[in-house]
């Protein structure tokens, strides 16, 4: 028997899905917040990537100054609640918290985070403005955290903001990627109309740019131009049989699942291929679909595996079982996917190698490709003079964001490879101050 | 099994733990429940002419997130006929004839004290207590505190009180007056058996930020009220030393004032009180943190040996001197055990910004550092250390000398001038003023938020 019954209607759904950080109430809160010690120097404000000043927000939280802790919170980082509930928290300042070292538990920073920025966001509290026109124009490509927070930072800076996205709605994968128990599309939108509202940018949806003679209107019409593209679509793993139906990339099972929730089907046994963040994710969510039997597959051992202990921990707890040292052969099924040929592995020296004559077939049907995501790159050669390292990402200057080509700048996974929400928000702010500086010249 | 009992001036009681007069004794409902409860005592809910209270009448002192820490009330005496009361204390005496029930008092005239006293004593009352205290209300009326802080009122009413009363009187103290000892020896003059101590402390808790009014609000106004709870302690603690070390006042001296657990009352008995009287905790708590108390209480005895509570009251007099008495010699330094400490820094940050920067810190590790020729033994950072015994204070002179500050005035070996060679800290280091600025600024405030948002250019910290 599976750990949850397939959800057939909303609230069903939100059962299984339920939220892994909810918000807290007032009290809760005041308990919390009392609970912090105020550090010197804190070590939880040198392991948010974003530098927010953690010990002062929850500080005026517990002096009953919510508006002050938001402010506080987004001074660092536009994507106040979404990273309170989506970051990697026990890594970052949770996992930074001196209580850590007495074996107390930390502070519930995140959800604290998400406190208070829910509260202005509830109450539409004025916090930011856009600064005084400077008569400059900034066309930011990609609504995700980097090209949101981005438009903020360059708003705030004087600039005139238009943002195009290529899907329906903002935000990038927070609305798109995160697992639906991490954080709801309604609080999601609501964190980036209430943005849209102080700092008044415009995005274009359905917007995408797919054309030379688009990217060069815009070089045309702006000044800058800001890259916050993201990445692609999942990686093809050139498998035979990898074409058959209900073999698919968990970027898009985890997609549609956010936009449709309890009318995503899942399969009955399902196997999930990858070591990384997003295959604990897919896993566990075909678990909280309803599947039977989820089988976590990777090529190397457990100890090696990309994803947080964390993430395994979650995937474990709903019924996901792990399957280490073998790797993908086939894709097996007549039209429909019916198993997986794996044969099995060994590390030495760091290197995997297949065990031969060890091939045997794991039944299912649901493949899901957790593999990584391939770069944009057809999109980065329509961008001309626009270098990309070995790995595809863009090359850009550390500091600025600035990239080989002096009119265009990049922050986020296109940047990064691939990385948190939260490190996308700190390097678009960052690369805004680049752009200002470039462009104040 | 250590006798909890007490005979407090002739007022016999099965523990020492009496409900101070307030609305936990307003009644013989709550009176009986007590004791059903196992508390060995009573003070009733001041008796003397019926009031009319205003609604709304405490507001209470949180702390982050601890409620009451402190209290106050704006409550009057009694608002019950006297008939009522008498009749119940008299019910409550027959079905707990062993534990104790006294009548708290406040009237004006000689022959209103003589009638209350009467119909109290009558009503079988075990002794009374004076409201000498209350700092609200009654005040304004010329009783409670305005007695309180008169001595030679204080003491013509104690002695109209003597003429009558045929059970120990007990005078309750005001502490709204700048020596406790005063209004003590004016009741011992008046002929009291025994002294109880603090009544509450006029006091205003808190300032509603947008109605503008004092706490607790009447119709958008507020006036002073009397404090009390675990806040007022050290405050309690203090007056009830100075009466029991007091040549003169030689009276048993029933302690009041933040007492919530076992510790509490033990500490008013160490330092001189034979019964202690509680109203905040029960007000907060309920009846049963009686049983706490007692259990408390009895094994602090048993582990210490001790067979009854005379056996420790009073025992921490002999230790409080007058601060000129205390051995200059005795030194002290801390020491970080640095496997406990998880590093927050607070010890860093308060020694640096609040003592006399004995503290360093060093790179590749979040221990602080003690610089233990800075240490002057103040004792601060392991006060703010979170973690238990991860800074202790140890001795650091021989043990072998003493001197006090009276032997050092005495042989004429004290600083006299502005200037002086022997001022204390005359070798002490401190840095120099301007060495402050600017420092650890990227510390005290997150680099890379301010950077982002570019209000400054200091470099964000790797």
């Amino acid at each position: 028997m599976a750990e949850y019954s397939t959800p057939t209607t909303e609230h069903e759904f939100q059962r299984n899905f339920a939220q892994l950080k909810p918000h807290m109430n007032r009290t809760e809160a005041l308990y919390e917040s009392a609970r912090c010690l105020f550090c010197f120097d804190a070590p939880c404000i040198k392991a948010c990537p974003s530098g927010i000043d953690i010990p002062q927000f929850i500080r005026q939280i517990n002096s009953g100054n919510e508006t002050g802790a938001a402010r506080t919170i987004y001074q660092a980082n536009y994507f106040g609640n979404a990273c309170g509930k989506v970051c990697p928290t026990e890594v970052l300042c949770e996992g930074a918290c001196v209580y850590n070292l007495q074996d107390v538990k930390p502070i519930e920073i995140g959800r604290l985070q998400s406190y208070a920025t829910m509260k202005v966001i509830e109450s539409g509290k004025k916090l930011f403005g856009p600064g005084e026109p400077n008569g400059k124009r900034v066309a930011v490509i990609g609504a995700g955290p980097a090209g949101i927070s981005a438009a903020c930072e360059l708003r705030a800076l004087g600039y005139a903001v238009d943002v195009f996205e290529a899907k329906a709605q903002p935000s990038g994968l927070t609305v798109y990627g995160v697992a639906p128990y991490k954080i709801t599309n309604e609080e999601t939108l609501a964190e980036m109309a209430y943005l849209q509202a102080q700092f008044g940018y415009h995005v274009q949806f359905n917007y995408p740019i797919t054309s030379r003679e688009e990217l060069a209107a815009l070089e045309e019409k702006y000044d800058a131009i800001f890259l916050g593209i993201g990445l692609g679509k999942t990686n093809e793993l050139g498998l035979p049989g990898e074409d058959k139906i209900n073999c698919t990339g968990a970027v898009e099972f985890i997609a549609e699942l956010r936009q449709y929730h309890h009318q995503v089907a899942v399969g009955r046994r399902v196997i999930v291929l990858g070591g990384g963040n997003t295959a604990m994710d897919a896993a566990s969510e075909s678990a909280r679909l309803g599947a039977e039997h989820v089988v976590l597959a990777y090529r190397r051992g457990k100890e090696e595996m990309g994803a947080y202990e964390f993430e395994y921990d979650l995937a474990k707890a709903v019924g996901v079982k792990g399957l280490f040292n073998v790797a993908p052969v086939e894709i097996m099924g007549n039209g429909y996917v019916s198993g997986v040929k794996f044969v099995r592995t060994e590390t030495k020296d760091g290197k995997v190698s297949e065990v031969a004559g060890s091939e045997f077939i794991e039944p299912c049907d649901m493949v899901i490709k957790a593999t990584g995501q391939a770069k944009q790159t057809d999109f980065l050669r329509l961008v001309p003079g626009l270098k990309t390292d070995s790995k595809g990402r863009i090359i850009a200057n550390a500091h600025t964001g600035q990239t080989t080509n002096p009119q265009y700048f990049a922050s986020g996974d296109a940047w990064n490879g691939g990385a948190e929400v939260v490190n996308a928000a700190a390097e678009a702010k960052q690369t805004a101050r680049g752009i200002h500086a470039y462009l104040t010249k | 099994m250590p006798d909890l009992s007490i005979n407090f001036a002739g007022i016999k009681s099965p523990n020492p733990f009496w409900l101070a007069s307030a609305p936990p004794t307003n009644s013989g409902y709550q009176v009986m429940k007590a004791f059903d409860a196992g508390w060995g005592g009573a003070v009733w809910k001041t008796l003397g002419v019926p009031v009319v209270n205003v609604s709304s009448r405490y507001g209470g002192v949180n702390y982050r997130d601890k409620r009451l820490v402190g209290f106050n009330n704006i409550e009057l005496i009694s608002d019950r006929p006297l008939a009522d009361n008498l009749r119940e204390i008299e019910e409550v005496k027959k079905r707990f004839p062993h534990h104790a029930v006294i009548a708290s008092l406040m009237v004006q005239s000689r022959q209103e004290w003589h009638d209350i006293v009467r119909q109290s004593q009558e009503a079988g009352a075990d002794g009374f207590e004076l409201n000498f205290g209350c700092p609200h209300g009654m005040c304004e009326r010329g009783m409670g505190s305005a007695v309180g802080q008169e001595p030679k009122v204080l003491q013509m009413i104690v002695e109209w009180v003597m003429e009558v009363a045929q059970k120990p009187v007990i005078v309750k103290l005001t502490p709204n007056i700048s020596d406790i000892t005063e209004p003590a020896l004016a009741a011992r003059r008046g002929g009291a058996d025994a002294i109880s101590l603090i009544n509450t402390i006029q006091s205003i808790v808190g300032v509603d930020l947008d109605r503008f009014a004092p706490y607790p609000i009447v119709d958008g106004q507020g006036t002073n009220g009397g404090y009390c709870g675990p806040a007022v302690k050290p405050i309690a603690l203090n007056m009830v030393k100075n009466c029991a070390q007091h040549p003169d006042v030689r009276l048993p001296i029933s302690g009041i004032g933040g007492i919530e657990n076992w510790r509490d009352a033990v500490e008013h008995l160490l330092l001189g009180a034979s019964s202690v009287q509680v109203c905040t905790a029960a007000m907060h708590f309920g009846f049963g943190i009686i049983r706490e108390m007692t259990s408390g209480l009895e094994q602090y005895m048993v582990e210490k040996g001790f067979n009854t509570i005379y056996d420790f009251v009073g025992k921490a007099l002999p230790n409080v001197l007058p601060w000129e008495q205390l051995n200059m010699k005795y030194k002290v330094t801390a020491q970080i055990h640095e496997q406990k400490c998880i590093g927050c820094q607070l010890c860093y940050t308060a020694c640096e910004d609040g003592a006399h920067q004995a503290i360093r810190l060093n790179a590749g590790t979040r221990v602080p550092e003690i610089i233990e020729e800075n240490c002057v033994g103040c004792n601060l950072c392991s006060l703010v250390c979170p973690v238990e015994q991860c800074i202790t204070m140890e001795r650091t002179d021989a043990g072998t000398e003493h001197v006090t500050w009276k032997e050092r005035t005495e042989a004429g070996d004290i600083p006299v001038a502005f200037n002086d060679e022997k001022a204390g800290g005359r070798h002490h280091w401190v840095p120099a003023p301007t060495a402050a600025l600017g420092k650890e600024r990227h510390k005290t405030l997150p680099g890379k938020a301010r950077v982002l948002s570019g209000e400054t250019d200091v470099p964000a910290e790797a």
